[in-house]
């Protein structure tokens, strides 16, 4: 008999900047209600940078997070709802705010080499009661055995399941696999390790597989790959697919794909696409979130967006960062003007 | 006669206290005597005792011993240590730069608040990205309201300190507190973002100031190009990457333009690397904050003889 995999769902986060962070309230309740009923056990909302996310730089949000939680607590009947927190945006002040509105679990996420400005917020995060999940971001920048020791900072900080977090679904099978299995060496018996890809080179399932194959056990994704990016691994992919290799997740397939297919594929303004820019996030190793701000500096300076993405990889520019794009834009069409 | 410059001790003999030592050396109306530490190991306290400068590993009580005491000491050590120091320092009328995070005194952004407040028995110099960015936020506000300021400053991984790392919501906090009491914004957001790449990248600010679309921007880009020079004579390494850019309102800008301000911050390469000028950036603000207390406590003594 395989070991369970919890599916994990970050529709309501990570599809933040698919929507450009325009989820309203209503959104919110139908897919919490949805994946309720489906059996997933843990369901992210917040602004897709996390607390304190709704900013110039990253975009701000149609409806305040806070009332946004609220109501996804509301729904739930089984599910625990996860808030997302970036040590250097969101603060101690924010996670207890989202505490208080009932969220029971917190992800707190660091670039892969930075671990150790979360210890803050993971001590904060135990003394609250929450369930604890650490994200190393942009994780193909490390190489497995480094990427293992921010994990054991993270673990000792409190931290319950550290995930490998391929940001800019730069990682292509044993990439991520052997990243896991770093992992898992490294923490053994003190913490889970998890896996959330994204479909920027289209490997976000089948790195899943993998991540589970080399130990991972909690694995993310969003109804109809609605993410950063080309989207997240689709949580209803995710589902059929471990069904198939008979490895029990506990949510229900069929429950997953209606609600994929009637209560969220009707609310997103831009479906999730490995088109060209986003495959050159994949490629160049880019913070899929960047996205949909190429996009905009691309119009706003007559720049292609491809071009502001392959030299965001050059710079080697992390999660965040995302003003770097203006600034490359700028400098781009002053290249152009100079001929 | 009387001495004709101000007597310094700097406390903390630190990476930061060391590069301070560096600035404060040039100065002509400031004699640093004293490099006080706890470590009789220190690396920094054998540099200083190596330049004449009289280094102690016995912390403030050796220091407030000294038959002569200081005029302006420099905090340079951390904001639990700075809050048990700074009382003495008042008791024995010695005027404190408080390069840590206590905030004992209120917040010193040298080209926006001083002279004004350098009565002030201590003044503590904020933040790195707070040096960075406040007067950019004071040089739109000054022309136009602003009802929102918001800045990024990312920062070299090997710059960012253990107590940054342990503490990083003391920055984005007190960072965000500093745009609104001296910077002049209706509210204000900070943030902090680490990059670790190699060779390591020179610190970067960008502010973002919510504005009323009808404000003069002309005025606004003239009042920044010009604090920018304000800036310079202290921090060389400070300067733009691009024209401020203007932005029309956007549907989820609540009615407001925005202008856009995109700053590099190179240090002076003294003690600490040239990337490193978020760290620059306190010391060069501090020594420029000592200059004009020396200038007045030199003054003083003018008047009483």
């Amino acid at each position: 008999m395989n070991e369970t995999v919890r599916l994990v769902d970050t529709t309501l986060r990570d599809g933040s900047h698919a929507m450009a962070h325009q989820f309203t309230e209503a959104h919110v309740r139908d897919t919490v209600r949805a994946l309720d009923a489906a059996g997933v056990s843990l369901i992210e909302v917040t602004h897709g940078d996390g607390l304190g996310g709704s900013t110039f730089n990253y975009g701000f949000s149609l409806v305040d997070e806070r009332t946004l939680i609220a109501a996804a607590v509301d729904e739930a009947t089984q599910a625990r709802i996860a808030v997302l927190l970036l040590p250097g945006l969101g603060t101690v002040t924010d996670l207890k705010a989202a505490a208080d509105l009932g969220a029971g679990a917190v992800r707190i996420a660091t670039h892969c080499t930075e671990a150790d400005v979360s210890i803050q917020h993971f001590t904060e995060a135990r003394k609250l009661g929450l369930e604890t999940v650490g994200f190393l971001m942009l994780a193909h920048m490390s190489e497995p055995e480094a990427l293992a020791k921010q994990a054991r900072i993270m673990v000792d900080a409190g931290c319950e399941c550290v995930y490998v977090v391929d940001s800019a679904g730069a990682l292509i099978l044993e990439d991520a696999s052997e990243r896991v299995a770093a992992l898992v060496a490294e923490v053994g018996e003190a913490a889970q390790v998890g896996y959330h890809g994204h479909q920027n080179l289209s490997f976000g399932v089948a790195n899943s597989v993998l991540a589970y194959r080399a130990g991972a056990r909690q694995i993310d994704g969003s109804l109809v790959a609605l993410g950063a990016g080309a989207g997240n691994s689709p949580t209803e992919v995710l589902a059929a697919a471990f069904e198939r290799l008979g490895i029990p997740t506990g949510v229900d397939k069929d429950v997953l794909m209606e609600a994929a297919e009637n209560v969220v594929k009707p609310y997103i303004t831009r479906l999730p696409v490995m088109d060209r820019s986003s495959i050159v996030q994949g490629f160049a190793g880019v913070y899929s979130s960047f996205l949909l701000h190429a996009e905009r500096a691309a119009q706003r300076y007559g720049v292609p967006a491809h071009e502001i993405l392959y030299r965001v990889g050059e710079r080697r520019y992390v999660g965040g960062q995302e003003d770097m794009i203006i600034d490359i834009a700028l400098q781009l069409a002053a290249e152009r003007a100079d001929g | 006669m009387s001495e004709a410059r101000a007597v310094a001790a700097i406390v903390g003999p630190g990476n930061i206290g060391t590069d301070l030592l560096a600035k404060l050396r040039r100065s002509e109306r400031i004699d640093v005597r004293y490099m006080v530490g706890v470590d009789p190991d220190s690396d920094g306290l054998a540099r200083a005792a190596k330049l004449g400068i009289e280094a102690s590993a016995e912390g403030v009580d050796w220091l407030l011993a000294q038959d002569t005491l200081p005029d302006l000491v420099f905090e340079a050590t951390s904001a639990k240590a700075h809050l048990a120091s700074a009382p003495r320092y008042a008791d024995a009328g010695i005027q404190a730069v408080d390069l840590t995070p206590a905030a004992v005194g209120p917040f010193t952004c040298p080209v926006v608040n001083l002279p004004a407040q350098l009565d002030a028995p201590n003044l503590n110099m904020i933040t790195c990205g707070g040096q960075a960015t406040i007067p950019i936020v004071h040089a739109v506000a000054s022309v136009t309201p602003v009802p929102y300021a918001e800045i990024v400053a990312s920062v070299s991984s090997r710059s960012a300190g253990p107590g940054t790392r342990a503490n990083i919501d003391e920055f984005t906090e007190t960072t965000a507190r500093g745009l609104e009491r001296v910077g002049g914004a209706g509210t204000g957001k900070a943030i902090i973002i680490i990059n670790p790449m190699e060779p390591p990248m020179i610190m970067r600010d960008t502010v973002f100031c919510a504005i009323d679309p009808d404000a003069d921007r002309d005025a606004v880009s003239e009042s920044v190009h010009r604090m920018v020079r304000d800036v310079q004579a202290y921090v060389p390494g400070y300067t733009l990457k691009a024209d401020p850019q203007f932005d029309d309102p956007r549907p989820d800008w609540n009615g407001r333009a925005r202008v856009a301000v995109f700053l590099e911050v190179a240090g002076n390469g003294d003690y600490l690397p040239t990337y490193a000028g978020n760290l620059d950036i306190m010391t060069a603000a501090a020594a420029q904050v000592g200059e004009l207390l020396a200038e007045r406590i030199i003054a003083g003594r003018a008047v009483r003889a």
